[in-house]
């Protein structure tokens, strides 16, 4: 354990590291309190005045007053509220600054300026009549560009603008006047028309891409549907991993539908106790892996392996690692205080018919586990004391009164004054206090 | 202090004084840019003659209200607003209906249905669509497809590239920049970064020196040069407010918006999130200042709103401070404000009372801002004391100076056991593979399999947009070069000062972030002097000079600062903002910065804006 926890004191002063922490000597956050008693003296004062914020009026909702997204509200409700905004009615000001003027149209504009400088002058730009009285508008046809040379010639100088709407208009223009074959086979080597490209066939929806096809099935809703739309999804080209990942996606979502439709019959028809004792709160469907995994810990335990449900089948389809495993069943079987079973999960034997607790995960994790599904403290404590590391034991065991433990330890370590101070916290009297005074007359020598 | 041409703006009544002050006072004045979006707006209003109701596409709310109130849409006639819907629009006895909208084709479909199910024989009303920030030839398309575009009189623009967000900092509020451009190679947001980087120096003059470093950088500064060209004639005589633009890619930097921002603003932003301008905080703390003697009664249960900017003078003071650092000055500033009462006791002529009484609303201001702050440092106080988010700062911090970036780490490992969100996972996770310029192929595996297993197969789109952003990455044959990079460009500093800084590295409590120290050295000794790391970062670094009109050329004072506009492209947190404020102050600086980006993000927005099914937890 290298990682700095906050109860590795030296570490951190002696480390390198700034910690982020508040010193008691000089705690700036008594000060806050000092602000805040400061603040409430004040109020006596100016109680009567008007209590509202000098920094911004707020409305009901807390929305400043005046503001856009507040009146949006406000307006929207057909009772026109008239005096509720704060009116402010400012002069109108003629002498601001003005921004300079330029339409749309000067992004194409200037693409054909960009041919003007490449010196093709040949293509004028055609000038259209204006399309409303508001605005003059030019617009260009882009008909004039026949060649493939000079099509693809307007293609990169539209790329090299960097605007998008151009690209995208000369990209629709391609579209309708080259092949398939021919604009595919130029846009290979345009990575950023291609990618333009791409997005707009997605935006119009007309093709979609291995990733991208693979992410409508989101907006699936029918479970089967959605499944089979995985299914289609297993045969595309995607990358190794990706592939693993499409495939263990499918065949999760296969056996939710199978679990689903069989524990909602067990369910309703009241043969299970676990069921009974524990209705589900939710379907199962669509749940990641782990999720799935707690679920047939909690209502499938014992089941051979060979069903679907089983958490030893589902371990071994998904490959899931001995730490997930082991937490996400000890999170289950603890919540049901299935102690037993948490037992067996640590429990191994060797040849010999010896048994020995041993767990891939530090047994100081496994205590805050047991602890937050509030284990009693025989459980808590047998695995209080697999911990290795003393001190750690020892912090434990004092957090969770794990009396015998500390005692233990004390005695082991033949720590005298340890256990006389420790005497002083336990109840007079108590087992506890009597097993500290038997070690200590004992040790007298 | 030198001031640009529109000091005459200081004369206008108190209210407005109120609301955008702040963004005169700075070093540029930036209302000046307001007041000219302001105009732009108002004229687009009259142009629609009649009274009118304005339909919103509601994520432009936000940044329309950097610009202006409603009241000012009131003058001019608009009589209602909705949001966006679909279906058939609410009644409103309006002449002209103006739809307020992104160009976005799904918005398109909208406005079509919206004007299809019109009532014509009942109401006829004119409608209009005014585009922000430009109009797109793909969503006419769409409006033509769907029949409707014959159907609108006017089809305007409204060019919002770059709005003033405080006194030394504009955004283009532009969620979507660093996913275009990094993810989806559209470089649309560099566009119109370039045409933002137009209209600023046709207010503020052109901008003799441009820098930069990286690829989107390297577009821009091209762009700019370019629409400069096709100008040419049309140059506006200003004498020039900038002296130089640096361009930074956020690329360049990912490790940056990782870490977890330690200044108080930063982290205000991190727990509760900024947006624009505005955050909602918990109600609690705020209800009991108000009414002490209801307690239990109408306690407020929706979120307190508040709008953070330097308009405040307590926040202007304290936001750029170290966390850390709070509790004093909130303290220093407690006691200020106490004695300023208590010379009511003082008071005894008339003239002395009167005295007092006039700045009573100036002191209860001050007041009431001290009684925010103090609860919302207590908030804040709440999560830095506990156990995880200290445990997730010695990681991030571990990370920073390089332990065990190679090894799967279990802290990570332990919260992905927890279920914890997901986004603090791939921030982790994220940071790991920068620090480590790439991760063993197994361990990235092996990440990669809890994250999909613990939280769902569907995460893996996400994971490949970090893949393909160069977040989240395997380690090629190339040495980890980051130690080399932290090491030159020290940024890490084994005794950042929270209280008294006297380095940038007090924003992180000891991480430096790089692209201020890449800023820092630009200005003093300049880049020549770290060759070797520009290398090693992607993309190309560059100078060009663009030329002045005669006569405009500046003639600097003696000690007279420089003024550096920073581009952040892609996005800035606050805390690097802080550490450039920083930089702004100090008194040898020689530079002081505006700052101006695509987005104000932190780690959690930005790769929220990666991920593929956001809502997921």
């Amino acid at each position: 354990m290298i990682r700095g926890k906050p109860d590795e004191d030296e570490y951190w002063n002696s480390s390198k590291f700034k910690a982020f922490t508040f010193d008691d000597e000089d705690d700036d956050f008594t000060r806050l309190k000092e602000s805040k008693r400061a603040v409430n003296s004040i109020r006596s004062l100016v109680e009567e005045e008007d209590e509202e914020d000098d920094v911004e009026k707020v409305s009901w909702s807390g929305e400043p007053v005046g503001s856009i997204s507040w009146s949006v509200k406000e307006t929207a409700s057909s009772i026109r509220s008239t005096g509720e905004v704060r009116d402010q009615s400012f002069p109108k000001i003629n002498t601001a600054p003005s921004l300079p003027k330029n339409s749309s149209g000067y992004s194409l504009s200037s693409l054909f300026k960009a041919f003007g400088e490449t010196s093709i002058r040949n293509y004028a730009p055609e000038l259209r009549k204006p399309k409303s009285e508001y605005k003059v508008r030019y617009v260009y046809s882009l008909e004039k560009f026949r060649s493939l040379q000079d099509k693809l010639l307007l293609l990169d100088e539209a790329v090299n603008a960097h605007d998008g709407n151009v690209i995208t208009a000369v990209l629709i223009y391609l579209k309708k006047s080259l092949s398939k074959e021919n604009l595919f086979r130029e846009l290979i080597t345009r990575e950023i028309a291609l990618r333009h490209y791409i997005h707009f066939l997605k935006e119009i929806e007309e093709q979609k891409l291995l990733l991208m096809q693979y992410r409508d099935h989101l907006n699936i809703r029918d479970e089967n549907k959605r499944r089979d739309f995985l299914k289609s999804c297993l045969s595309l080209p995607f990358s190794p991993d990706d592939a693993t990942h499409v495939q263990d996606h499918y065949t999760l979502l296969e056996r939710q539908i199978i679990i689903e439709a069989n524990d909602k019959q067990v369910e309703s028809s009241g043969q299970a106790d676990i069921f009974k004792k524990y209705p589900r709160k939710a379907s199962i469907l669509n749940m990641p892996i782990i999720t799935t995994l707690y679920y047939s810990c909690f209502y499938h335990y014992g089941e051979s392996d060979g069903t679907y449900s089983s958490p030893a089948n589902i371990r071994k389809t998904f490959r899931i690692s001995d730490k997930q495993f082991l937490l996400t069943c000890l999170g289950a079987r603890a919540k049901l205080k299935a102690w037993f079973d948490v037992d067996a999960l640590f429990t191994t034997k060797n040849w010999l018919g010896y048994t020995k607790k041993r767990s891939p995960i530090g047994f100081h994790r496994i205590v805050d586990i047991l602890q937050k599904n509030n284990a009693p403290v025989q459980v808590l404590q047998e695995y209080v004391n697999l911990v290795e590391d003393a001190e750690q034991k020892i912090s434990l065991a004092q957090k969770y009164k794990c009396h015998d433990v500390i005692i233990n330890t004390y005695r082991d370590l033949k720590d005298r004054q340890q256990l006389i101070v420790y005497r002083g916290k336990v109840e007079r009297g108590s087992s506890e206090y009597r097993k500290i005074e038997e070690i200590l007359s004992n040790s007298v020598r | 202090m030198m001031h640009t041409t529109a000091s005459s703006h200081l004369t206008l009544p108190t209210v407005r004084a109120k609301m955008s002050a702040h963004l005169s006072y700075g070093r540029v004045n930036l209302n000046i840019l307001r007041e000219a979006a302001r105009k732009e707006l108002r004229e687009f209003l009259d142009k629609c003659a009649g009274s009118k109701a304005i339909v919103w596409d509601e994520y432009l709310t936000g940044p329309f209200g950097l610009i202006a109130q409603y009241s000012l849409l009131k003058e001019h006639e608009v009589e209602k607003m909705f949001t966006l819907k679909g279906g058939r629009l609410p009644a409103a006895d309006v002449k002209n209906i103006i739809f307020f909208v992104r160009p976005r084709l799904e918005l398109m479909d909208i406005i079509a249905e919206n004007v299809i199910s019109e009532d014509k024989m009942h109401s006829p009303r004119d409608f209009h669509i005014l585009f922000v920030p430009r109009r797109s030839m793909l969503c006419e398309q769409r409006l033509k497809e769907q029949g409707v575009l014959g159907s609108l009189i006017n089809i305007d623009e409204y060019i919002l590239d770059l709005i003033p967000y405080d006194g030394d900092l504009l955004s283009m509020e532009s969620e979507g920049a660093f996913r275009e451009c990094y993810l989806e190679s559209d470089q649309t947001s560099l566009y119109h970064t370039a045409k933002g980087l137009m209209t600023l120096q046709a207010l503020y003059g052109t901008i003799p020196q441009i820098f930069g470093k990286g690829e989107c950088a390297r577009h821009v500064a091209n762009m700019m040069l370019r629409m400069k060209r096709e100008f040419a004639g049309s140059q506006t005589q200003i004498l020039p407010v900038f002296d130089s633009l640096l361009l930074l890619d956020r690329n360049i930097d990912l490790l940056t918006p990782l870490a977890t921002q330690l200044t108080y603003e930063g982290l205000i932003d991190e727990v509760y999130g900024i947006t624009n301008g505005y955050v909602k905080l918990p109600p609690e703390k705020f209800a009991a200042q108000k009414k002490q003697v209801e307690v239990g009664k109408d306690l407020p249960t929706e979120p307190k709103k508040m709008q953070l900017n330097s308009a405040e003078e307590l926040y202007a003071e304290i936001r750029d401070k170290n966390f850390n650092a709070i509790g004093a000055a909130l303290s220093k500033k407690a006691k200020i404000i106490s004695a300023a009462f208590e010379e009511r006791h003082n008071a005894k002529t008339v003239g002395e009372i009167k005295q007092f009484v006039s700045q009573l609303p100036h002191m209860q201001a001050a007041r009431s801002s001290l009684a925010n702050h103090t609860s919302i440092a207590e908030l804040i106080k709440d999560i830095t004391t506990s156990e995880a988010f200290f445990d997730n700062l010695t990681v991030e911090q571990e990370f920073m100076t390089g332990v065990d970036t190679d090894k799967v780490n279990t802290y990570i490992e332990d919260c992905i056991a927890q279920k914890d969100p997901l986004i603090k996972i791939l921030r982790l996770v994220c940071m790991q593979s920068v620090c480590n310029n790439g991760l063993k192929q197994k361990i990235l595996d092996y990440y990669k399999r809890e994250i999909l297993q613990t939280y769902g197969y569907e995460h893996m789109l996400t994971l490949n947009n970090l893949e393909k952003t160069g977040l989240l990455k395997p380690q090629t044959s190339t040495r980890n070069n980051y130690p080399t990079i932290r090491k030159t460009l020290k940024l890490w500093m084994e005794d950042a000062n929270e209280q008294n800084p006297n380095d940038i590295s007090y924003v992180y409590s000891g991480y430096a972030p790089l692209s201020i120290r890449l800023t820092q050295v630009l200005a003093r000794p300049g880049w020549r002097s770290i060759e070797e790391v520009l290398k090693m970062l992607p993309g190309p670094h560059f100078e060009e000079r663009q030329q002045l009109p005669a006569g405009l050329h500046k003639k600097r004072q003696q000690g007279e600062n420089r003024t550096t506009l920073v581009f952040f492209l892609g996005g800035v947190t606050y805390a690097e903002i802080a550490a450039l404020r920083f930089l702004s102050q100090m008194e040898d600086g020689g530079t002081e910065y505006i700052i101006a980006t695509t987005k104000l993000i932190n780690g959690t927005s930005w790769i929220k804006s990666l991920m593929d099914r956001p809502e997921a937890p």
